[in-house]
C-alpha cells in the first residue's frame, strides 16, 4: 500500500446536469511522474481540483499516501505534504521571493499572534536553499515578484511546491505561458524532481514535453479515463488516437 | 510633478535592485519645495523653506490628516478604501470631547457641559481617550466586517458608514459645539504634540508593515487575494483587523484635533478622508492594493502641506486652493492609473 501514493476509485463530479468527471481510477506510485492529457473539457483540472480539495468530489474514494482522505479544502491537502502549482499561478506579486515561499507558513522570531516578528534571515537562508535544490536561478531574491517574468515567477511557483512538498506535486500546464527558454528551465526543474524522488502528475497539451518527462501517460476524454499508456509502449499518434475518441481501453466510456 | 512621472526602476532589471516607488515621492517632495522657493523669491522676494514659522504651521496641519492617512493607506494596500475616516473625527472628536468638559469655566460652574446632569466633568483624561479610541475600533469593526464578511464593495460600506458616523456627530448634540475641556485633554493637542504623535505612529505602522506576519499578510491581500487565500490566511479576518486599525487611527486624529482646538463640532473632519487618501496616492500607494508604504505617505503628505502652505504663502486665493487641491488629488490617481497601464503594457 505505501508503494501507492495516490489512488482515486470511482472518482466523480458533476456541475448540475454536467458529468465533467466519471467514475476515475487513477493510481500513482512512489517516485512515479504522470502525465495527464486530453482535450478542453476532457475533465483534466476537475480531476485535479477533486484531489486537491478545492471542490469536494459527487462521488467516490481518495487515498493518500496510504489512508482515505476527504480534504475539506486545498490548505488540508497541502498540510498532507500535497503541493500544487496552479495555472493562475498562486503568487503575491508584490512580495519578493523568500515572501512568497513562506506565504502562510513564516517562520516566525517572536510569537506575537497576527504582529509576529517575522524571521526574514532564516525564510531567506532557506529560499536560497530551496532554489538550489530545485535548481532555480533568480537573480534577486529580495525584488517583488512582478519584476520578474513569466518564467522566474513559474519557477518561484514550483520552488515553492517543491521546497515544501514531501509526497506529491501536482502542475497545471506549468509552461502554458513560456517561450523556448523558460520551458526548458521549468522542465530541467521537473528532472530534478524526478531525481530526488518526488512523485508527480502533470496536465500538459504539449506531446514532446509529455514524453520527454514522464513514466506514464494518463488520457482523459468527456470526463473518462480512456487509456493508462507507459511511455515505452506508445507513441504520439496513439496519444491522439485516444484523445479524439478514435481508441479507448474504457468500455464505458467508448459507448459515447 | 513631472520628476515623479519619471519611474526608471519599473523597467524589471534583472539582478538589480527594483527602484523603490518612495525615492520617487522624495524626488518629487523636493523638486516641487524647490519650486516654490524660487517661486516665493520671484514673486515675493523672500525665502518660503527658510521661514520656520510657517513650515511649522503646514505641518501642524497635515500632521492631524497625515494620523488618519497612515489607517488608510493600510485599507489602500489590502486593495479597499476608506471614506469614513473624516466622519469619524467629527463623530470620536464630539462625542470624546463630551467626556473631556471641565467642570468650571472662568471660576464659575459650568453646567452647560454635555454631562452636567450626571455630574461627569473633570474626568481623568483616560475617559475620553478610551472612549474616543474605542467608537473608532467599532466604527472599524464595523467597516472591515461589512467589506469581509458581508462582501459589500469597500466603496460602499465605507461610504455608509461616513454618512452614519456624520449623523451621530450631528444628532450627538443636535449640532451644539462642545468645549472647555480639561486641562489634561488639552494638553494633548498642544505644541508640536500631533506632529510627535504622527511620527510615532508611522514609525510604529511602517515596522508593522515591513517586519510582522500582519505586514506580509496585509500586502500579499492587496496583491493576489486567491493566492492569500490558498496560502492559508483568514483573508475576512485580517481585513478586520486592517479597518479596525484604520477606525483607530481616525479617532487618534480626532481626539488629537478637538483637543487642538479645545472645542468640538459636528462638522469636524469634513474631506479629511479625501486629502488622507491624497496623501497616500502622492506617496506612491497604489489604488489597485499591494503596493505602498507609510515611508510614501509620509512623503505624500508632506508634499500635499507643500503645496497647500506654497499657495498661501504666495497668497493664492484660498477658493483656487481647493480647486488646485482637485486637481492634485486627481493627478495623484491619473498618475496611479497611468503607472499601472505602463505596467501592464510592459508585461
Amino acid at each position: 500500500m505505501a508503494e501507492v501514493v495516490l489512488r482515486t476509485e470511482g472518482l466523480t463530479k458533476h456541475y448540475g446536469g454536467v458529468h465533467a468527471l466519471v467514475n476515475a481510477d487513477f493510481e500513482l506510485r512512489r517516485g512515479e511522474h504522470v502525465a495527464i492529457v486530453g482535450d478542453n473539457g476532457a475533465g483534466k483540472s476537475t480531476f485535479v481540483r477533486q484531489i486537491t480539495g478545492v471542490e469536494q468530489r459527487t462521488a467516490g474514494r481518495i487515498w493518500f499516501d496510504g489512508r482515505e482522505v476527504h480534504f475539506a479544502g486545498p490548505l488540508e491537502a497541502r498540510e498532507a505534504g500535497m503541493e500544487c502549482v496552479f495555472q493562475n499561478l498562486a503568487l503575491a506579486d508584490d512580495l519578493d521571493v523568500p515572501s512568497n515561499l513562506f506565504l502562510g507558513r513564516e517562520i516566525i522570531r517572536w510569537n506575537l499572534g497576527p504582529f509576529s516578528i517575522l524571521d526574514r534571515r532564516a525564510m531567506r537562508r532557506a529560499t536560497e536553499e530551496g532554489l538550489r535544490r530545485t535548481g532555480v536561478r533568480i537573480p534577486r531574491l529580495d525584488n517583488a515578484i512582478r519584476h520578474m517574468s513569466g518564467g522566474q515567477r513559474q519557477c518561484v511557483a514550483i520552488a515553492r511546491s517543491a521546497t515544501f512538498a514531501s509526497k506529491l506535486i501536482i502542475m497545471d500546464e506549468p509552461t502554458a505561458a513560456l517561450g523556448v527558454q523558460e520551458t526548458a528551465q521549468v522542465e530541467n526543474i521537473i528532472r530534478n524532481l524526478k531525481d530526488q524522488g518526488i512523485p508527480l502528475i502533470l496536465i500538459s497539451h504539449n506531446l514532446r514535453q509529455v514524453f520527454d518527462l514522464v513514466d506514464r501517460i494518463v488520457v482523459f476524454r468527456r470526463g473518462h479515463i480512456v487509456a493508462s499508456l507507459r511511455r515505452e509502449e506508445t507513441d504520439g499518434n496513439d496519444i491522439v488516437a485516444y484523445i479524439t475518441g478514435v481508441k479507448s481501453q474504457n468500455a464505458a466510456a467508448a459507448l459515447i | 510633478m513631472a520628476d515623479m512621472a519619471i519611474n526608471p526602476g519599473a523597467a524589471a532589471p534583472r539582478g538589480r535592485r527594483a527602484w523603490p516607488t518612495e525615492l520617487n515621492a522624495l524626488i518629487g517632495l523636493v523638486a516641487i519645495a524647490l519650486v516654490f522657493e524660487a517661486l516665493a523669491w520671484a514673486i515675493r522676494g523672500q525665502t518660503f523653506l527658510g521661514n520656520t514659522a510657517i513650515l511649522r504651521i503646514m505641518i501642524l496641519q497635515v500632521a492631524v490628516v497625515g494620523i488618519i492617512a497612515i489607517g488608510v493607506t493600510q485599507v489602500i494596500i489590502t486593495g479597499g478604501i476608506d471614506l469614513s475616516s473624516g466622519s469619524l473625527v467629527g463623530m470620536v472628536g464630539i462625542i470624546a470631547m463630551s467626556f473631556a468638559q471641565a467642570g468650571t469655566r472662568n471660576g464659575a460652574d459650568f453646567t452647560g457641559a454635555v454631562f452636567w446632569e450626571q455630574g461627569w466633568v473633570d474626568l481623568p483624561v483616560a475617559v475620553p481617550i478610551a472612549v474616543g479610541l474605542v467608537l473608532g475600533l467599532i466604527a472599524g469593526v464595523v467597516n472591515g466586517a461589512l467589506v469581509a464578511y458581508a462582501k459589500i464593495p469597500p466603496f460602499i460600506a465605507t461610504l455608509g458608514m461616513m454618512v452614519t458616523a456624520r449623523g451621530v456627530a450631528k444628532w450627538w448634540t443636535a449640532g451644539e459645539a462642545v468645549s472647555n475641556p480639561t486641562p489634561s485633554f488639552a494638553a494633548l493637542g498642544q505644541g508640536m504634540m500631533p506632529v510627535l504623535i504622527f511620527v510615532a505612529l508611522a514609525v510604529l505602522f511602517q515596522a508593522l508593515l515591513s517586519f510582522t506576519l500582519y505586514g506580509t499578510r496585509t500586502y500579499a491581500i492587496g496583491s493576489n487575494r486567491d493566492a492569500a487565500r490558498m496560502s492559508g490566511i483568514n483573508v475576512e479576518r485580517h481585513l478586520v483587523l486592517v479597518y479596525a486599525l484604520a477606525g483607530s487611527l481616525a479617532a487618534v486624529a480626532g481626539l488629537i484635533a478637538v483637543s487642538r482646538q479645545l472645542t468640538a463640532q459636528a462638522g469636524l473632519g469634513v474631506m479629511y478622508e479625501l486629502d488622507a487618501i491624497a496623501m497616500a496616492v502622492i506617496g506612491g500607494v497604489s489604488l489597485v492594493g499591494g503596493r505602498g508604504s507609510i515611508i510614501g505617505t509620509a512623503l505624500g503628505m508632506l508634499i500635499f502641506g507643500i503645496i497647500i502652505s506654497g499657495f498661501t504663502f504666495l497668497r493664492v486665493d484660498a477658493y483656487y486652493q481647493e480647486m488646485i487641491k482637485g486637481g492634485i488629488i486627481v493627478g495623484a490617481v491619473a498618475l496611479d492609473v497611468w503607472r499601472q497601464r505602463r505596467r501592464a503594457l510592459r508585461g
